[in-house]
């Protein structure tokens, strides 16, 4: 999977928690969940959840914690995916 | 200086009605909310039928996001909610999630327990090692604040926000803390009520002490009798009632409709002594939780019009009509009339203090008395103490000034508010 492809079902996870829709139609590598979509840090657990369902992989605690950005969130996918 | 408190705001999700426009006819009426559910049934409970809310998928969506609903389990905190919001847009303020914080308005919103569904989806993920799975919706949905947590936050109110627990008596009890808060100059209003949800699980424990009626499956709507020489249990009822209390002097200022004005009340405990026990009230703290009210709302026990009962049509009506003739020393002929809610929504547990004080207050503001509905057949113990036209069954409208409302919870404690028609 590509890294755009990952991007756009990535923007499909994130709208429901989103509160910045400015941020949102912007939304690109370099979009920071909590400062550029307003997302609420209790809903990043949410994410996560979602994320592992998407994408039939599974999102340890480390990887979790640096789950803060779309572009960490595609490297953390692309190196699950390709470790399993 | 004692501020003066009034009521200016009214929300209600009950069995019978959702909205104050629906429930207000619908106590009129005497139209029953109880119907039979067959998941009871399935589930192999003695008592088939209950009082639960209609509430849609639309008309949730007007009231929490769709970020709120996602893994949104907890009728409870639906109810409190949509109660709440009602009650808030009711006393003329708005509701916008970027409204500044408002230092001057609290709640106490209470529950007995909260959102159980959801506690059950964690202990079923909990026990299946997918603890990590509960994500972010299950500790503010199963917390017993959870109420309290999601309306203080969708009002932006900044003085004390809390969830109170008293089993049957919370609602009231609520009504009475804030009443008390706002009294001494604390606050200038607080969003106050309670909630229970329509949950088997929250309803079960009851089946099992025999407590609710099982003789009623096939005729769900006269299930619920309270003071009829057959009543034989009560019926579970959910839902939730919300009211608005504020300083006099901040109504006026703010030209709010005033409903009803709160003289005063009283909240005590049997400390189960003298007959009480965990289940059962001690009589002599019942009477003394009314006749201090009486004394703290500074009225004569003659003055009351109209007490809206606790009455929950087991065998303890009787017992309770004793404990009012008792307190008051008013009897027969000379009682005031008498009303239990639960004949048409069921007993609400721990809702019930706040949706029969709602329908207290429209009493009050519109001056009837809503029917006791199935009470056909008048306890004899009751016709030993009171002459049977105390006990409306069809409505009245008659003037009322001073309505007297009474909780009772297990855990023996007792709450009793005086009401008063609000005169400019």
């Amino acid at each position: 999977m590509t890294k755009e492809e990952i991007i756009i079902k990535l923007s499909t996870i994130v709208k429901p928690y989103i509160q910045n829709e400015e941020g949102f139609k912007n939304i690109s590598e370099d979009t920071d969940f909590m400062n550029d979509l307003e997302i609420n840090s209790a809903n990043l657990v949410d994410i996560v959840l979602d994320v592992e369902d998407e994408f039939n992989i599974i999102i340890d605690n480390d990887s979790m914690d640096k789950m803060l950005t779309i572009k960490s969130v595609v490297e953390i996918i692309k190196e699950k995916q390709s470790s399993e | 200086m004692k501020k003066r408190v009034v009521i200016t705001g009214l929300g209600v999700v009950a069995p019978n009605g959702v909205g104050l426009k629906n429930f207000t006819n619908a106590i009129k009426s005497g139209k029953s909310g109880i119907t039979f559910h067959q998941n009871l049934k399935e589930k192999g409970f003695s008592c088939c039928i209950g009082g639960i809310p209609d509430v849609s998928e639309e008309k949730k969506l007007e009231y929490l996001t769709p970020l709120q609903l996602r893994g949104f389990n907890s009728t409870s905190i639906l109810y409190g909610c949509i109660a709440g919001i009602d009650a808030w847009k009711d006393a003329g303020f708005s509701v916008d999630q970027k409204s500044s914080l408002d230092y001057d308005s609290g709640l106490i919103f209470g529950a007995g327990t909260s959102g159980i569904e959801k506690f059950r989806e964690a202990i079923y993920k909990i026990d299946d090692q997918q603890v990590r799975r509960l994500g972010s919706t299950s500790v503010v949905q199963t917390m017993a604040s959870g109420i309290s947590a999601y309306l203080g936050g969708i009002l932006g109110l900044g003085n004390q926000v809390t969830t109170n627990s008293s089993a049957c008596t919370t609602g009231t009890e609520a009504l009475l803390m804030a009443f008390e808060r706002i009294k001494n100059g604390k606050t200038k209003r607080m969003l106050v009520g309670s909630s229970s949800d329509s949950s088997l699980y929250t309803w079960g424990g009851f089946d099992a002490m025999r407590v609710m009626t099982y003789k009623h499956n096939e005729t769900p709507e006269k299930g619920s009798r309270p003071m009829s020489a057959t009543a034989s249990g009560f019926v579970p009822g959910s839902g939730a009632g919300a009211l608005v209390l504020e300083s006099l002097e901040s109504a006026l200022e703010r030209k709010a409709t005033i409903y009803a004005e709160v003289l005063g009340g009283n909240i005590n405990s049997g400390g189960q002594r003298n007959g009480g026990t965990l289940t059962a009230s001690n009589k002599e703290a019942v009477q003394k939780c009314i006749t201090d009210a009486i004394l703290d709302a500074s009225i004569s026990p003659n003055e009351i019009d109209l007490i809206n009962g606790h009455l929950t049509a087991t065998s303890k009506d009787s017992l309770e009509i004793e404990n009012w003739t008792k307190a008051l020393q008013r009897k027969g002929n000379n009682f005031p009339l008498i009303n239990s809610l639960k004949s048409q929504v069921g007993h609400c547990l721990a809702a019930s203090g706040a949706i029969e004080s709602v329908a207290s207050v429209i009493q009050i503001k519109e001056q009837f008395v809503f029917p006791n509905i199935n009470c056909v057949d008048v306890h004899p113990e009751i016709l030993d103490l009171i002459s049977e036209e105390k006990i409306p069954r069809r409505m009245i409208k008659k003037e009322i000034q001073i309505l007297a409302k009474a909780s009772f919870g297990f855990g023996d404690v007792n709450a009793c508010i005086i009401f008063k028609k609000y005169i400019e």
